[in-house]
């Protein structure tokens, strides 16, 4: 069928500079460079151009930019270009449209509307090139008081047990599958160095990455891959995930394409065959089913290490998390509508769920408001960009962070929203094995590293500027918070004042 | 809660609105810890010498030992703007006490101190079947928030058995001068003056804040306020007057009375050890700092503050763990110092055993269980200034 689909970009290629190199052709993972031969020239296939740059980052002489295609339909507020395209490619292909990333749609980024504080004359800033100042984080359930010994002042309280990162920040799930295992590697890596964890997702623990379980969180998802009691023994923490910022209400679906030998056999599934996590969890169907998987994994894992229960950000998350926690959730995960993932349809991704800003003020606020917020850590997760981000969302009352694109943009992901077709050209979410050798763990770990090195440093400086040298003295303190362009609304849901006020 | 008298001091002592009160000041306490008694002169003396450190916005003092007459009674120090509201909180507190005297608080004419409110002092009893199964001290703190939330123009300045907060808007020396302090006599006396630059000041506003027989003196601005205050709500505190101060109150009560914790200890909550220092500390004390740190994070005072903290017997002086407030320490036998300024202190007795600035978070702790005449130095170790 002719596609009546213009293309997305236009390829300038420089003939001046051009030195028919073939290193496009070959970095193209979609086909949109190709050498012809009888005249010594590369040619460009635009309609298959993703926008992904692989090309003009590696092209050595500079001789290719990608940019958007002008070409113009006539303009119609309700007939965005987007909305043609989606029915064109719907009408081709039938089913349902896919996607991957997060939400790109201009819902409201109210981290853009949040700004911070800093001391001036009363107080005095804190030089954090000089003086201490402290990230450390501990997640997990804490009790409403300590106990000494009356006698000898001896500690009596044992605390439920508590994971310490060095910096706020984790690597949310991606499983091997969605990535690769040289991805997996370099996060794991980045994490063992940073003093922090990464997620597996729900794709099971390759047998070469348990080497680096003690900063592995493991999912136990609605499929069950890759769960066993090793898997489960291993792991820093466990995850129940029962909901995903990108497709609230849906659950997984690896094409059975990407199952490769060694994705089947770390899931535990036959090769080849799709890998699909039903939409629920199908042994809870309600709070107290929920409660007993969480202590059925604290009983397989004897009480060593905390649960989290990680839901997308949905209208009643306030009460959903409140429920949670008297569960017996030692963390919570919340993941917001820019959360992102390697395949959703296009439709829930970006129609379902609501801002993460908002999910983090008002399951804080309600949790405050029951007397049960010491009781279980809260991980924001859905779209974090940059550190600030990270410090609005500790402000607002998150205990730390999971970031996914971002760290996967520091490994060269340039957000071109191609994960479920497979042939990222980056490297990243495919299961190819030509491909996945472009993200050397080596490389990448460092990358990722250097991110995290870079966002401590600030989350330091903006302290130090607050008055504040201990994270722990900023998580829920909303007066270092002040909001602009904002409705009553907005601020009274945020817990935050105008600026100004 | 949310009566009328709460809205009313909450737009009194913040007018504006502000995050909170913001105000900075001089510190002094003095504290003889073999019980002895003696009059306020030199705590006078002491804070008029940092006169520079004020502006004339509040001054006020915790007098410790001063009532031995009535020493098992709950002594009431409160303000009143009118008559109307004397009548209505004396209604209220012939219902819930057994009064055994009620007097205005003696006062002395003096021209620094223009338009004073009434305050008067009462000695209460409480009435065993008024308990209603709370404990003495809890009853006594549901009174105190019942007068400053639900009677309007009444203000609490203080509730503690033989203990008293004198306070008002002025100088400290002229809120002594009027209140007659050099006449009392008392064991330990803290004195505060008042630098606000957010409000105009109110007498209720100034420093000792305190309640039950617990009087807090601050200096400084605490960064962390807006999660200190979220975590006592969680305990159901109402931080009415939303300043630094009040905050401090509440989270020694919470931690003292409610959770049973030793003063030093404490310290270690509102100016943790560094992780840094933790991972050197032995094992079980590494744990009990960690455990701490862990539960009551919430409750690091953050940003620069000194405080003077004292109750029955016991006088605690503490800065933020990166001291960005000054403190100065100093012993003469059995008498403990704790001042803004060395020079206050050499003022009123040159000749010092010691006198040294404690380091950043270390509590320094006067207490009449151990006199100091009869005990180790106060400090672990001496700081250099």
């Amino acid at each position: 069928m002719k596609t009546y689909l213009p293309p997305r970009f236009v390829i300038d290629r420089y003939a001046e500079r051009c030195i028919a190199c073939q290193v496009c052709v070959r970095q193209c993972s979609f086909d949109a460079h190709a050498y012809d031969g009888e005249d010594d020239e590369i040619r460009s296939y635009e309609k298959n151009c993703v926008g992904c740059h692989r090309c003009s980052v590696f092209c050595p002489t500079q001789a290719l930019n990608i940019r958007l295609n002008p070409l113009s339909y006539r303009p119609n507020v309700n007939w965005q270009p987007e909305f043609i395209e989606d029915i064109i490619r719907q009408s081709e292909g039938g089913g349902v449209l896919l996607t991957g990333m997060g939400n790109d749609k201009p819902y409201r980024v109210y981290w853009d509307h949040l700004l911070l504080n800093a001391s001036q004359v009363t107080n005095p800033s804190i030089d954090p090139l000089r003086e201490p100042m402290e990230l450390k984080t501990f997640l997990g359930r804490k009790p409403d008081r300590v106990e000494l010994d009356p006698a000898s002042l001896s500690l009596k309280t044992q605390l439920a047990p508590q994971v310490a990162i060095d910096v706020p920040v984790l690597f949310s799930a991606m499983s091997y599958g969605a990535i690769n295992l040289n991805v997996q590697e370099s996060l794991a890596r980045a994490a063992t160095e940073a003093g922090t964890l990464f997620n597996v997702g729900e794709g099971g623990l390759h047998q070469t990455l348990y080497k680096y379980a003690n900063n592995a969180i493991v999912q136990v998802a609605s499929g069950r891959f890759g769960v066993h009691p090793e898997y489960l023994d291993v792991a820093r923490f466990i995850e129940i995930k029962i909901g995903q910022g990108a497709k609230p209400g849906i659950g997984g679906h690896l094409p059975g394409g990407k199952v490769s030998e060694d994705v089947a056999e770390t899931r535990m599934i036959p090769a080849g065959t799709d890998a699909l996590s039903p939409a629920p969890q199908h042994d809870i169907y309600s709070i107290e089913d929920l409660a007993q998987l969480i202590y059925a994994l604290k009983e397989a894992t004897n009480y060593t290490k905390p649960v989290c229960v990680k839901i997308a950000a949905v209208h009643n998350s306030a009460a959903i998390a409140s429920g949670m926690v008297r569960a017996g959730a030692d963390i919570i995960a919340l993941d917001g509508l820019r959360g992102s993932t390697g395949a959703a349809p296009k439709m829930i991704r970006d129609n379902v769920g609501i801002p993460i800003e908002l999910a983090i003020a008002s399951v804080d606020t309600r949790l405050r408001e029951e007397g049960i917020r010491n009781q279980a850590s809260i991980i924001a997760a859905g779209g974090f960009r940059n550190s600030a981000d990270v410090v609005k969302a500790i402000a607002l009352g998150a205990d730390a962070v999971y970031i996914g694109t971002a760290a996967l943009i520091a490994l060269g992901c340039t957000v071109c929203q191609q994960c479920p077709t497979g042939k990222c050209a980056w490297g990243i979410a495919t299961t190819d094995p030509i491909l996945s050798k472009r993200v050397n763990p080596d490389i990448g770990a460092r990358r990722v590293v250097n991110l995290l090195r870079g966002w401590s440093l600030e989350i330091k400086e903006m302290l130090g500027g607050m008055g504040i040298n201990a994270l722990e003295s900023l998580r829920g303190n909303r007066l270092h918070l002040r909001g602009v362009d904002l409705t009553d609304g907005e601020l009274d849901v945020l817990g935050v004042r105008l600026a100004g006020r | 809660m949310g009566g009328k008298g709460m809205d009313h001091w909450e737009r009194v002592n913040n007018p504006y609105d502000d995050d909170k009160v913001i105000a900075a000041c001089s510190l002094f306490g003095m504290m003889d810890t073999s019980g002895k008694r003696f009059s306020g002169g030199d705590t006078i003396t002491a804070i008029a010498n940092m006169h520079e450190r004020g502006n004339g916005l509040g001054g006020g003092f915790a007098v410790y030992g001063l009532y031995p007459q009535y020493a098992e009674h709950y002594a009431f120090h409160v303000m009143y703007l009118d008559e109307a509201a004397r009548r209505e909180a004396e209604s209220l507190l012939q219902d819930g006490f057994r009064v055994a005297l009620a007097e205005p608080v003696p006062t002395r004419k003096t021209r620094a101190i223009e338009n004073p409110p009434l305050v008067w002092r009462y000695f209460l009893e409480v009435r065993t079947q008024n308990g209603q199964g709370l404990s003495h001290d809890d009853y006594v703190l549901e009174k105190v928030m019942q007068i400053n939330t639900g009677v309007r123009n009444a203000f609490v300045f203080s509730s503690g058995k033989d203990m008293a907060v004198f306070k008002g808007v002025g100088y400290p020396e002229d809120i002594a001068d009027y209140f007659r302090l050099d006449e009392y006599q008392g064991y330990l006396w803290t004195a505060h003056g008042r630098f606000p630059t957010n409000t105009r000041g109110w007498w209720g506003g100034a420093h000792p804040f305190s309640i039950l027989d617990w009087t807090v003196n601050h200096n400084g601005e605490i960064s962390s306020y807006g999660i200190n205050r979220r975590y006592l709500e969680m305990f159901g505190y109402h931080c009415t007057m939303q300043t630094d101060t009040e905050v401090i109150a509440y989270a020694v009560d919470l931690l003292v009375r409610r959770h049973h914790l030793p003063i030093e200890v404490v310290a270690d909550v509102l100016a943790a050890p560094l992780w840094s220092q933790i991972e050197r500390e032995d094992g079980e004390k590494a744990a009990l700092h960690t455990t701490l740190r862990q539960v009551y994070g919430s409750l690091l005072l953050n940003g620069p503050f000194t405080v003077v903290i004292a109750h029955q017997g016991e006088m605690i002086g503490l800065t933020d763990r990166i001291r960005l407030r000054p403190l100065t320490a100093a012993t003469k036998g059995d008498l403990l110092f704790l001042s803004s300024e060395e020079s206050a202190i050499r003022l009123v007795c040159p000749q010092l055993d010691r006198a040294w600035i404690p380091m950043g978070g270390e509590p320094i702790i006067g207490s009449l269980q151990r006199p100091l005449a009869k005990r180790e130095p106060v400090a672990v170790e001496e700081a250099t200034a």
